[in-house]
């Protein structure tokens, strides 16, 4: 006993700091976890979560027997593997190029330059895509001008993904080479000075030296981004969605948005939601697993 | 990055190398750039250059209107004070929490300190979701309420975790043990000795929280329906993606309405752009004092 209390008092101020944070997150994010049960149970309003009936595995069923459900889902998965494979490794190769510049301050600029789209918000992005892809507008001016013709692009489905996915190259390369460039200014000098005396060349210094330093990065970054694969996205796809293109811009966190809190199905809702997450979390752990084996660096 | 030394000469390779990369880093750079300043450009142009597809490289027939316009909008007057309202509370509220919490975790020999880290790491990877969340907003009474728009967010744990490397990697532990012995409080020592050496973490995460909460419009979206407590972006959406989208068309009147509507929105919406980023974009040398250090703390994990 006297332990302990010698253990509280020598802790008890930090641990009275831990308080705060410890019950926000409590009601923040553990409370909605229980709230998840709600995809096992006929929601009742009046009655709350706790004393609603269970069904089981009702909802489970309706939204796999929906026709809506297959295709949400395939949308979802092309969207962002689409939109992974090319805003995680863009960002790598802009990294690269800039800590190799040869001038440093130009280097700087380009950096600095190019991560201010990150600041933009999303409905001043889609805003600007409506603007620039408008029927008459930047890109269809400077379609006609060679020649093509006119495009309805944010109105049309073969176009979506594109434009989506380009439009968070944009947004986001500059902003993500950032976390590279500054494990890449950990490289030691004298070592580009040994490769160089060797008769190294600039691409062969990126190949032998840069890319084996930032590895473990890639292994980390990857593995979040890979487990975000499937909760991607709610806000650029509901600001781009409109009739023409629903087939596909229906993804499933905007599904599970139109169903729960338009059609206030919340049981069906949460079934999509909670069923989102499992595979979320099955990748990052698939992921994480891999990066392990292969880089020997992981984010747990 | 690498010696500064030029006195070894360029190989041939290099020079070809040197050539190719400054050619894509000028078109990258370019590419960034350009749409942001066609906006600001087209904002001070007149519609009719712009429309025309005129205005590429400079302003046309320079013109304040949209900008007298937009200012004459309750609707934007109202969402940016509110924005206002919330980023700053928010921020503040952020900010407290988040240091608060990581300062404890990084002491390694706290006593249950692993138990802690992982109640709070696990939330990264698991959540409940949006209906038990909005549920749980009503419950707590806070749907359509400004609060919402406040407390939503405010401990993002990859912000804490930040923090809390921060922390492990400045503030030596000796001044510590030294601060206890003066009899120093362990809560006194945090606000007069860590957090005044802690300047660069509070710039960044004030750059994070601050941007967040300017650009928040999920939560709006989800949680406030009320027109008066409207963030700027849901005014944005309003004039920017509403009004362009596929409405339907029933009869004359609505025709004439929905054109009236367009040439307005035709009218501000530049300058309403211009006028909703510039105040995140005046916290760009901040960045760049900052930011590098910040996102080099993530990346750092025990």
């Amino acid at each position: 006993m006297t332990k302990n209390k010698l253990l509280w008092k020598r802790w008890r101020v930090l641990y009275l700091m831990l308080i705060p944070g410890i019950v926000y997150i409590f009601i923040f994010n553990y409370i909605p976890m229980y709230g998840v049960t709600i995809a096992f149970k006929d929601f009742y309003a009046s009655r709350g979560i706790m004393g609603s009936p269970w069904v089981g595995l009702e909802h489970f069923k309706r939204v796999f027997r929906s026709p809506d459900f297959l295709p949400i889902l395939w949308n979802t998965l092309i969207l962002s593997l689409y939109q992974l494979v090319l805003t995680f490794p863009i960002p790598i190769f802009l990294a690269l190029l800039i800590n190799s510049c040869h001038s440093k301050r130009f280097g700087k600029f380009v950096q600095n330059v190019t991560y201010a789209p990150y600041l933009v918000s999303v409905v001043v992005l889609v805003g600007m895509m409506m603007i620039m892809f408008a029927p008459r507008g930047v890109f269809n001016n400077i379609l006609e001008m060679a020649g093509g013709e006119r495009q309805l692009f944010m109105g049309d489905e073969k176009y979506f993904r594109h434009i989506f996915v380009l439009s968070a190259v944009w947004q986001t390369t500059g902003w993500n080479s950032i976390i590279y460039l500054a494990t890449l200014s950990g490289v030691s000098p004298e070592l580009y000075e040994a490769a160089r005396m060797d008769g190294a060349n600039k691409l062969q210094r990126i190949l032998h030296i840069d890319i084996p330093h930032i590895i473990p990065t890639i292994a980390i970054i990857l593995t979040l981004n890979a487990g975000a694969v499937m909760s991607m996205g709610f806000e650029k796809a509901y600001l781009m969605q409109n009739d023409l293109n629903i087939g596909v811009s229906e993804i499933l966190s905007t599904y599970v948005y139109k169903k729960g809190l338009l059609d206030i199905d919340y049981g069906y809702s949460a079934a999509v939601g909670l069923f989102n997450n499992v595979i979320n979390l099955i990748i990052l752990l698939l992921v994480n697993k891999a990066a392990k084996k292969i880089t020997k660096s992981s984010l747990f | 990055m690498g010696g500064k030394k030029v006195h070894i000469k360029r190989s041939g390779s290099d020079l070809v190398f040197d050539i190719v990369s400054y050619i894509i880093l000028g078109m990258v750079s370019l590419v960034a750039v350009y749409p942001l300043y066609f906006v600001l450009i087209a904002s001070i142009s007149s519609p009719e250059a712009v429309n025309a597809g005129k205005v590429m490289l400079y302003p046309i027939g320079v013109t304040l209107e949209g900008y007298q316009k937009l200012f004459e909008d309750s609707r934007i007057f109202t969402g940016y004070r509110n924005t206002i309202l919330y980023t700053a509370a928010g921020t503040t509220l952020d900010l407290c929490l988040t240091l608060i919490t990581a300062y404890p975790l990084s002491f390694k020999k706290l006593p249950g300190r692993k138990i802690f880290t992982g109640f709070f790491l696990f939330t990264m990877f698991f959540n409940g979701g949006l209906i038990p969340t909005f549920l749980l907003v009503k419950d707590l009474g806070l749907y359509d309420t400004p609060f919402v728009l406040v407390l939503l967010g405010a401990l993002n744990i990859y912000n804490m975790i930040i923090a809390r490397s921060f922390f492990e990697g400045t503030i030596s532990k000796d001044l510590m043990d030294a601060a206890e012995i003066d009899g120093c409080g362990k809560f006194r020592f945090f606000v007069s000795i860590v957090l005044p050496l802690s300047k660069a973490l509070i710039g960044v995460l004030v750059v994070y929280y601050g941007v967040a909460h300017w650009n928040q419009y999920f939560n709006a979206l989800i949680y406030i329906s009320k027109e008066a407590l409207r963030p700027l972006q849901m005014v944005l959406r309003e004039i920017l993606i509403q009004n362009s989208s596929t409405m339907q068309v029933f009869d004359e009147s609505m025709m004439l309405e929905l054109l009236r509507r367009e040439r307005y929105a035709e009218l501000i919406k530049y300058g309403v752009i211009v006028v909703a980023s510039i105040p995140v974009l005046c916290i760009y040398p901040f960045i760049q004092k900052y930011f590098t250090k910040g996102v080099m703390l993530g990346a750092v994990k025990e």
